[in-house]
């Protein structure tokens, strides 16, 4: 493979069929190739966890993009059968590269955890709003498995990351997770549930560490699975705490055009023509805060 | 290179110019201001944008799509803003003295469609209005109108009669059995096109929880896999009727839109590509004059409608 940068410091597969190269400068959407595809496996067998490593994009969005903030990634292994690229979080954007973390679920997943270096993966980002970053303000990060994925890059960036503390529950190993770089800098908290009495203990434990960021006015950042953003929610309307929550949702586009993602909002949503009505987690999102969207 | 690539949709009342014979899928780009990251908008043939009806529509429950091999269904429902918001928000911002701005409009019966068409007329950002008589997804009207030859053609005069200024599109429904006999009665109403087609009625299940996977039970299906249909569709609709027909179902590449041209299409629409890659259509239209060349096509006059069948 031969690959060049275009100038916008994009880079492009030369030998790929010409109509994949995109002329425009600055266009969010560019091809890149894998740099690296590691499988965070602590057991035998097939590894499902990866973190899938790409060239950073250039572009001037990429020096504004913010954690919370999401890529759709299509690989060209995907070809005609799977029409649609898959929505990631950004886990981290470092100098020279991009990091997204997935767990294999479904087709697309399954196929890119076949991904080699140097196959071309389409991406099209930075998309959506990302978190809310109060850096004087004792911020609370509360993950429910994949969903520390982002968290990666907020805790890398946070200003001051003394002020910030982090609850992660999952299933799997904590070798699993991408959390080794999370405890260099903030106090992480784990908790593996393996039975019904460890979820009601996680969920009491979300209870104190949120009442207590109730008390000091602080913030509360979420992102996991959608039962888990219904129980936080649930929890930040009844303590009355300043809870954001991070959507996962099926999208076909990622850019507001589809309109397969909706969400409903309460009449919290700030602008009145829009409540109760549906908006676009795409767009909109996939930050929401809690309570100005039902769950 | 040298390939002309303006293309005139000559309708009964009035012509369509497009700079080139590329446009973007009703529903499939939003109101075209989504995609200003991905592309030049003003190097498109014409936008059409997500269709409109009178008041905001909330749409279908979620899940509202879903992946299928080389394709998707949609059951949307029609979710917008509605007709007032789209022209005082989004027209305004879009490149209309440059591209042509193509409405598709959905109403639930004959009248709200004259009403609508009627708001639209007045509108000089708006090239043509495109009447959607096939969206399968929503309960009243719909694809209802598209699969009675009266009833579209009842819808067409309605609309041809409220907007006296604009060029008048019809997109035609798949879901028919007989689809010539459909674009002959609204050519007869008055249209001065037809699109070819809307999304083909489909579903898709669990196993699992037996469940429908839609929030709506059916939905459209769209996407490359849908290709060989619009095709079929576009060669039997332009051999029978003397309006320009447009090209529309899994177009990807310049290739898929010189087989339609091929088969009869004067321009074409890109719908779930967009999905595929936010530049689709962008990248179509400027890989368009090289595919040309590349097939020894001079002019897309003279390979339309040139299937040679022996």
């Amino acid at each position: 493979m031969r690959l060049c940068n275009d100038g916008a410091g994009v880079f492009v597969d030369l030998q790929a069929d010409s109509p994949y190269i995109n002329q425009m400068h600055n266009s969010m959407y560019c091809r890149l190739p894998v740099l690296s595809l590691t499988p965070f496996n602590p057991v035998k067998g097939e590894a499902r966890f990866f973190a899938l490593r790409l060239p950073r994009p250039a572009g001037p969005a990429w020096t504004r993009w913010r954690p919370g903030q999401f890529v759709m990634l299509r690989p060209d292994s995907f070809g005609l059968e799977l029409p649609w690229g898959r929505p990631f979080c950004i886990c981290h954007v470092t100098d020279g590269c991009l990091i997204c973390f997935f767990q294999v679920l479904g087709r697309g997943t399954s196929r890119m955890a076949a991904l080699k270096q140097g196959d071309m993966v389409s991406l099209w980002g930075p998309l959506g709003n990302g978190f809310a970053v109060e850096e004087d303000n004792p911020t609370l990060l509360l993950a429910g498995g994949m969903g520390v994925a982002p968290f990666v890059g907020y805790v890398n960036t946070h200003p001051k990351p003394w002020n910030v503390s982090m609850l992660f529950g999952h299933r799997e190993a904590q070798e699993c997770y991408p959390v080794n770089n999370i405890n260099e800098f903030i106090p992480l908290d784990c908790w593996l549930e393996c039975g019904p009495d460890d979820l009601r203990h996680f969920v009491d434990a979300v209870r104190v560490r949120m009442s207590e960021c109730a008390s000091c006015g602080g913030l509360v950042l979420a992102c996991g699975p959608t039962p888990f953003l219904r129980a936080v929610r649930d929890l930040a309307l009844e303590l009355e705490v300043r809870t954001q929550l991070s959507l996962e949702s099926l999208m076909a586009c990622g850019v507001g055009a589809c309109l397969g993602c909706a969400a409903i909002t309460t009449p919290a949503w700030p602008t009145p023509e829009k409540r109760g009505r549906p908006v676009q987690i795409c767009r909109q999102g996939p930050v929401f805060w809690a309570d100005q969207i039902e769950l | 290179m040298g390939t002309e690539l303006s293309v005139t949709l000559r309708g009964q009342t009035h012509d369509l110019v497009l700079k080139n014979p590329v446009l973007t899928a009703s529903g499939t780009f939003g109101y075209g201001l989504e995609f200003a990251p991905y592309g030049d908008l003003k190097s498109l043939g014409g936008l059409v944008v997500k269709g409109l009806s009178l008041r905001p529509r909330d749409g279908n429950p979620c899940p509202r799509i879903v992946e299928t091999p080389a394709g998707m269904l949609n059951a949307v429902g029609l979710q917008n803003d509605g007709v007032e918001n789209f022209c005082a928000e989004k027209l305004p911002l879009l490149p209309w003295r440059e591209t042509a701005v193509i409405v598709n409009i959905y109403a639930s019966s004959v009248d709200e469609f004259a009403r609508l068409a009627q708001r639209l007329d007045c509108e000089r950002g708006v090239a043509a209005l495109e009447i959607n008589v096939s969206c399968p997804n929503v309960a009243q009207g719909g694809a209802l109108f598209g699969q009675d030859a009266s009833l579209a053609a009842a819808v067409t005069t309605a609309v041809r009669k409220a907007a006296p200024s604009k060029h008048i599109m019809v997109k035609l429904s798949p879901n028919v059995t007989d689809i010539v006999r459909i674009a002959q009665s609204v050519e007869n109403a008055g249209a001065d096109s037809v699109s070819c087609i809307n999304t083909l009625q489909g579903m898709a299940l669990d196993l699992r929880s037996r469940r429908p996977v839609l929030g709506n039970v059916m939905g459209g299906l769209s996407g490359p896999a849908i290709k060989p249909v619009a095709l079929r569709c576009v060669w039997q609709v332009a051999r029978a009727v003397r309006i320009p027909v447009v090209g529309v179902g899994g177009i990807i590449n310049p290739v898929d839109a010189l087989e339609f041209i091929l088969a009869g299409a004067y321009a074409i629409q890109v719908g779930t590509g967009s999905f595929m890659r936010p530049d689709c259509a962008f990248a179509l239209a400027a890989k368009l004059p090289a595919v040309c060349a590349e097939y020894g096509v001079e002019s897309l006059d003279d390979l339309r409608a040139t299937l040679t069948m022996d």
